[in-house]
């Protein structure tokens, strides 16, 4: 039984793995560009899925972070240095500095840190449009290249929605690792009973300071991904705005699952596109799916999916119970 | 030969008021002491006190000869003290096996072989025995969350076992326990005891259970010990009887 639930997921994955790799072919580079964004914000909303979803943190800057890694990106790719260089110092500033926001995280909880998160977007943002010397302020920043692997250039966008697949799939692979190891039955603890896990010996700092960082460095590893697939990044993609759209795909996905932010992502980015035909009422549509989804399911998708294939077991499942109640007479 | 913890002088107050007097008590390897006495009487103070959950105003607490005041509940418990709660305390999403491996995990290897090392940091067979010691094998692979308050009760007291400590302090481990689980909490901590050797010191408001489990009672009134000896000395004391009656 468990080996065939096993095997049925494999197989759903591998699926849903093939529909990826094929679905651009038959795309113009607009559908290609939707795609290659989803996979960038799934690994960002990954991210938080981890600090949130499983350590139970809530973080209001998620959106900062893929800022951080677009413009270091950004900065490096167009002074002439290597993609790889962008991408390795986007994951040690992520790393550090979300390590540094996880302080305020063992101090304050929930809203509170809701708030204090919440300022730190805010400040990065500054920093984006203001330190022009860095960034060009809202000048932006053009021509970020896009780089080539093994001498093979990514410069179309089918190649480079490959590269963000990869990426995408790597991500997937650590956050996976991460979260079925030890250290992922730690940051659940942290999230339902922080003072139980400090009494059996759980460092909760010391998960607390790294589940910020690590979901940190997802958030910059989507900034590294997103610079050269919009090749042009000025500060007012990084606003709160997007911080609080990677939440809304956390929660809608239905955080703590796993799968969640993929779902959550589907819905954030392609939702919008494939509601265009309503013209202006899209916004409106849009707010009203969310509000709808969340007044009845706030587990999020995933969570009604679990409702659905539960109530479709039940009939079994009391049959089951039954018996196990007949057995100790 | 050294007392396995010693609570020298504790005192804590909160403003004005003080709720710890100067407590000093010994517990020997090996015994089961209760700590018992009237609401308010600063039981679950001097406890979180002695577990580096608060930080006492005066007095000292040595594990096994070495000063541990003020340590952290985590570094305490890696140095083999361990505990449970009053309220329940399991973590409802984690499977019942999941709450026994969270409970080792932290006491052996690295931050890193936590991280690459295998999944159940190779406690699964000692998670099983530690179940089925506490009978509650059927219920392996079931959220904690939906266990009964008994259950989930025997699934705390398991978690402080997990690790193997040293010294456990048991809050209140028979309220709201029905009156079949509360025999089967008894005799199971019995059992350890007996077997292993381990060290209790329990707070319990069931004088039933709390006399009929411990070897040798503490009796805290308004912050002071009143009382100590044996359950059939204590019973008798004037002074407790009083504590608890009222004048």
């Amino acid at each position: 039984m468990k080996a065939w639930r096993k095997a049925a997921a494999a197989l759903g994955v591998l699926a849903v793995l093939v529909f990826l790799i094929a679905a651009p072919l038959g795309l113009k580079p607009y559908g290609i560009y939707i795609l290659s964004l989803w996979a960038v914000m799934t690994v960002a909303a990954l991210g938080l899925n981890i600090t949130l979803g499983y350590a139970g943190q809530i973080s209001l800057a998620q959106g900062s972070f893929v800022g951080i890694g677009a413009y270091t990106t950004a900065i490096l790719t167009t002074n002439g240095y290597p993609f790889v260089a962008g991408f390795g110092l986007s994951v040690v500033l992520c790393f550090a500095i979300g390590w540094l926001l996880g302080y305020p995280a063992l101090r304050v909880q929930h809203h509170y840190l809701a708030f204090v998160t919440l300022a730190f977007s805010t400040l990065c943002f500054l920093v984006f449009r203001n330190e022009e010397w860095l960034t060009h302020g809202v000048y932006g920043i053009s021509g970020v290249p896009r780089p080539s692997v093994l001498g093979f250039s990514l410069a179309s966008s089918l190649a480079y929605y490959y590269f963000c697949l990869v990426g995408l799939v790597l991500a997937t692979l650590a956050a996976w690792w991460l979260i079925r190891s030890p250290w992922g039955r730690a940051f659940v603890a942290l999230r339902e009973n922080p003072l139980r896990a400090l009494s059996l010996g759980v460092d909760t700092r010391l998960y607390t300071l790294m589940a910020f960082a690590i979901g940190s460095t997802l958030g910059g590893i989507a900034g590294t991904l997103y610079a050269p697939l919009v090749q042009y990044i000025d500060p007012s993609p990084f606003a709160l705005g997007l911080s609080l759209n990677l939440l809304l795909m956390v929660v809608v996905g239905g955080s703590s699952a796993f799968f969640g932010p993929y779902l959550g992502a589907l819905v954030a980015v392609l939702l919008p596109e494939w509601l265009r035909f309503t013209g202006g009422l899209y916004l409106i549509v849009y707010s009203a799916v969310v509000v709808l989804l969340m007044v009845f399911c706030p587990t999020g998708l995933l969570g009604l999916a679990e409702r659905l294939f539960r109530s479709a077991a039940l009939p079994r499942a009391a049959a089951l119970d039954d018996s196990r109640a007949e057995t100790p007479k | 030969m050294t007392p396995i913890l010693e609570v020298r002088g504790i005192t804590k107050s909160f403003g004005g008021i003080l709720a710890v007097d100067s407590i000093s008590f010994e517990v020997q390897s090996g015994e089961i002491l209760g700590v018992i006495g009237p609401n308010g009487s600063g039981k679950s103070t001097l406890f979180n006190c002695i577990l580096g959950q608060l930080r006492p105003t005066a007095g000292e607490v040595r594990l096994e000869g070495k000063p541990i005041t003020g340590l952290r509940p985590s570094h305490l418990n890696r140095l083999g003290v361990s505990r449970t709660f009053q309220l329940l305390q399991v973590f409802p999403e984690l499977s019942v096996r999941e709450n026994l491996i969270l409970a080792g995990q932290e006491h052996q290897g690295s931050m890193l072989s936590r991280l690459v090392g295998p999944r159940d940091a190779g406690l699964s067979e000692a998670a099983m025995r530690m179940i089925e010691f506490f009978r509650l094998g059927h219920l392996a692979n079931e959220k904690a969350g939906l266990l009964s308050y008994g259950q989930q009760k025997l699934l705390d007291a398991a978690m402080a076992f997990m690790a193997g400590p040293h010294l456990v302090l048991l809050d209140e481990p028979a309220g709201g326990v029905n009156p079949s689980m509360l025999s089967a909490l008894r005799e199971r901590l019995r059992a350890i005891n007996e077997e292993q050797g381990a060290t209790f010191v329990v707070i319990e408001h069931n004088m039933e259970f709390v006399m009929s489990l411990c070897q040798r009672l503490v009796v805290l009134a308004e912050g002071r010990i009143i009382a100590e000896g044996p359950p059939d000395m204590i019973r008798r004391d004037a002074k407790v009887i009083e504590a608890y009656l009222g004048d």
